[in-house]
């Protein structure tokens, strides 16, 4: 068949074909109307194929090729149901991929909380090393954050709220911005997950060390307990994620590096979603709950002691038999 | 036609040099993507940069006469603006943030299909690797040193910024009697030959003369006949319109 013939005879679908893209393309098109996309679209790669081997002029076979990759970026969209996929995923899905991993939250969990306690209870023995870590005006910050008569003395009235919203904000800001750092620094080679956990532990676990040492330790740790289940635990696991990514670039196995590190970042950033999750829980109770000073002390160690055992539960046993939402 | 496989300084590479990348749909075709560069690239993000402190410098105005709410409001935007802006946009405006769509790039998974959540926050995410040490360091070195122009963010996320398709205007053909030519052509050669006469309103007079020439033999016309022959047995080609 002559080109001209073949155009002729199939210009008409073509152009149907490209309307109907279009509208997709534009969010626009009605569900009635698609049922024949997906024939059209295998008519289309067909006369292309045809055009290809009959070598007709690229001036009809490119814009049949990119009628087709229009189409083929429609009818491959992904449209999955966002809100039954949110649930599964923290009902099972999240939990289950941390267990999968152990092995990655183990090491980061020992970097980040061993660093924090062991240097938490350095500076808690030999209170000097606290100025090697931080520095002297952040010491003196935090010790006024923590202050037991300050705090009283500030805090006698209720925080406003809106002053809440500010404390939320910032904390979504700060700390998700963090955990983003050490999941990205894993591409690294895993270097700067390990920097980042380390450093972190160190930085947390000097300023509880002293603290404590200076006898601010009641303010201190009925602030941090609630949210610190949630916070902290998300920070291991995103230095889990990405020692994952480092991992795939020192040991792929079998497979090339590029693609063992394709796989392990699908992997991966299941974990982050679960770490935004935990980091969005976390700047709430730290915002709401945990500046509260109606609530005494010991109410608050024990809220903070169920919220531990809560999220270890979770991540521990969530998940396990399988549900009806999946 | 002569074959070139006799001049091994001159023949035809068997693969061609240009960056293409073909992908193979579940159809059975082949569909190629033009990966977009370096340059192309850092002007999209340039241009996304500029927008997003717009953005927020606007809003951070109007959003301090709220006081502390605000400043709380403000750092939630602070945030999603830097790390979410990408991958909203990658997501819901089929592969394009603003930046890449005046820069007519878009973004694709590996296999051509759009970009889902995942891969747009991987790839995002990533960003911040690819900007160390300082100004996207590794990741302008990542990129100039792919074959497909990938930065670390699109390795691990398995896409690739493409340029988007342009129309094409549909030359036109010179008007020539229909030709038909004694001996069978192939496939390429077919194709050659409509391209020589679609293509002949960019190229200047001399030119054209100096390409048909050559095949002045083959077609057994005298040189200054051969464009004419050409455009004919393109005519030919196309058929009775």
């Amino acid at each position: 068949m002559k080109q001209s013939l073949f155009e002729t005879r199939h210009q008409p679908h073509w152009q149907a074909f490209a309307t109907q893209v279009t509208l997709l393309e534009q969010g626009k098109a009605k569900t009635q109307d698609l049922t024949h996309f997906p024939h059209d679209y295998r008519r289309l790669c067909q006369h292309l194929a045809l055009a290809q081997e009959r070598g007709y002029s690229s001036y009809l076979v490119d814009p049949l090729q990119q009628l087709a990759l229009r189409g083929h970026q429609q009818l491959y969209r992904h449209r999955s149901q966002l809100g039954a996929k949110t649930l599964s995923f923290l009902l099972a899905d999240f939990p289950r991929t941390v267990r999968e991993q152990w092995r990655f939250v183990l090491v980061a969990c020992l970097l980040f909380f061993g660093s924090l306690i062991g240097i938490a209870l350095l500076v808690y023995l030999f209170p000097d090393l606290i100025y090697a870590i931080v520095s002297p005006q952040q010491v003196t910050e935090m010790q006024g954050m923590y202050d037991p008569d300050a705090s009283r003395l500030g805090r006698a009235a209720e925080r406003a709220s809106s002053e809440d919203w500010m404390m939320f904000g910032y904390y979504v800001m700060h700390n998700i911005g963090i955990a983003f750092q050490t999941f990205a620094g894993g591409l690294l080679f895993g270097l700067g997950s390990v920097f980042f956990l380390f450093f972190n532990g160190l930085m947390i676990g000097a300023i509880a060390g002293h603290l404590t040492e200076i006898g601010y330790g009641q303010t201190f740790w009925s602030f941090v307990i609630g949210h610190g289940a949630f916070e902290l635990t998300a920070i291991a696991l995103a230095g889990a994620a990405g020692l994952q990514l480092g991992w795939a670039l020192i040991a792929p196995g079998a497979l090339p590096r590029g693609e063992a590190l394709r796989l392990a970042a699908r992997k991966s950033v299941q974990m982050i979603c679960g770490v935004i999750v935990f980091l969005l829980i976390a700047a709430f109770i730290e915002a709401y709950w945990s500046s509260t000073t109606a609530v005494e002390p010991w109410g608050k160690y024990l809220v903070g002691a169920t919220l531990w055992a809560m999220v270890i539960a979770y991540l521990l046993f969530a998940g396990r038999s399988r549900h009806a939402p999946e | 036609m002569p074959s070139h496989a006799a001049l091994p300084g001159n023949a035809m590479p068997t693969a061609p040099l240009d960056t293409r990348y073909q992908i193979e749909t579940p159809e059975g075709i082949d569909l190629p993507l033009r990966p977009a560069g370096l340059m192309p690239r850092a002007l999209a993000f340039g241009f996304d940069l500029g927008l997003r402190g717009l953005i927020l410098g606007i809003l951070f105005i109007a959003l301090a006469f709220l006081g502390n709410l605000g400043i709380g409001l403000g750092s939630i935007l602070l945030f999603l603006v830097s790390w979410w802006y990408m991958v909203l946009f990658e997501v819901l405006n089929q592969g394009c943030s603003p930046g890449k769509q005046i820069m007519g790039l878009r973004v694709v998974q590996d296999d051509g299909t759009p970009i889902g959540w995942s891969a747009s926050l991987i790839r995002n995410l990533l960003r911040f690797v690819d900007m160390l040490p300082f100004g996207y360091f590794l990741g302008a070195i990542s990129c100039l040193q792919h074959p497909h122009f990938k930065r670390l963010g699109d390795i691990a996320a398995g896409t690739l910024v493409i340029y988007r398709e342009q129309p094409l205007a549909r030359p036109h053909v010179p008007q020539a009697p229909a030709l038909r030519l004694p001996f069978a052509l192939e496939l390429n050669e077919q194709r050659a030959i409509l391209g020589f006469a679609e293509r002949q309103a960019d190229l200047s007079a001399e030119r054209t003369h100096e390409l048909a020439a050559i095949l002045a033999t083959p077609l057994q016309v005298s040189p200054a006949r051969a464009v004419e022959q050409l455009n004919g047995v393109a005519r030919g080609l196309l058929g009775p319109s």
